[in-house]
């Protein structure tokens, strides 16, 4: 039988691996893929629910967290290429100016 | 049959998610990244969810994948080859953040588990109408603001992209 906790465990395990790869990888375009993991672990967790309370609003929010996160990407990778534009480089510790 | 389903897609949402993280080049991270997107289009049938399914696979694994696709190929990143992180010290900031995060998580779920323990997911309440008809229905009336506000902010994220990757400001 599956149960509500074995999708909410599933996507805690998605979210972390997302965590993980923000905070381990350098490279840009990674760190934004490890984002896009990471929303879709709240993905699940918001559709498991939705199942599990019999309620279409789940289903709803993802659609908004899909805009946004269309949003998001669309965003960051133009910044990502104007970055790679003009500092030849994706590197997040060489671009380190708005770093205290 | 369902338990073998589940874990079938769960493993391979980790699978490729964990690869995601952890393989060096780039390419390879966005095309295990479909995978993902996959995997979890597949869990969301499993839920009964088909349209949120449908709409993971064309924007998620099409578009926005594809997107990532595109820099990745367009930019020549795949000849980039970052040197390790020479900071050891960020190194175990990332692991002890990490270990933070799967603490704080696990047991916030470990405590709302003896609720949701004796229900199971075969109960489904909305069968009689199709899955996509309640969301549109709900999305129109319910949440028509929200909808005209999401549509803006793509607008805005269009025009941002546009300005951002304009050669002359």
């Amino acid at each position: 039988m599956i149960t509500l906790q074995h999708y909410l465990v599933l996507s805690a395990i998605l979210f972390t691996l997302g965590a993980v790869g923000v905070m381990f990888r350098r490279n840009l375009i990674v760190i934004l893929m490890s984002l896009e993991l990471m929303l879709n672990a709240v993905n699940l967790t918001f559709i498991a629910f939705s199942r599990y309370l019999g309620s279409v609003e789940g289903q709803v929010f993802v659609l908004f967290t899909m805009v946004v996160a269309a949003a998001e990407v669309a965003v960051g990778l133009a910044i990502a290429v104007a970055i790679f534009r003009q500092r030849g480089t994706i590197n997040i510790n060489d671009i380190n100016l708005m770093k205290w | 049959m369902k338990e073998v389903i589940f874990y079938a897609l769960g493993a391979i949402t980790l699978v490729s998610a964990f690869l995601v993280i952890f393989l060096r080049r780039p390419i390879h991270n966005v095309l295990f990244m479909i995978t993902t997107m996959i995997g979890l289009a597949g869990l969301f049938l499993t839920l009964q969810a088909e349209f949120v399914a449908m709409v993971q696979l064309i924007v998620y694994a099409g578009a926005v994948m594809v997107l990532f696709l595109f820099v990745v190929t367009l930019l020549n990143l795949d000849e980039i080859q970052l040197p390790p992180d020479s900071s050891t010290i960020r190194w175990w900031v990332g692991a002890g953040f990490a270990i933070a995060v799967a603490i704080l998580i696990f047991p916030a779920l470990v405590a709302f588990l003896p609720g949701a323990e004796p229900k199971s997911l075969t109960a489904d309440p909305t069968a009689t109408v199709s899955n996509t008809a309640i969301i549109a229905k709900e999305l129109f009336t319910t949440y028509l603001l929200p909808f005209e506000i999401a549509s803006v902010l793509l607008l805005a994220a269009i025009i941002g992209s546009v300005v951002l990757v304009k050669k002359k400001y």
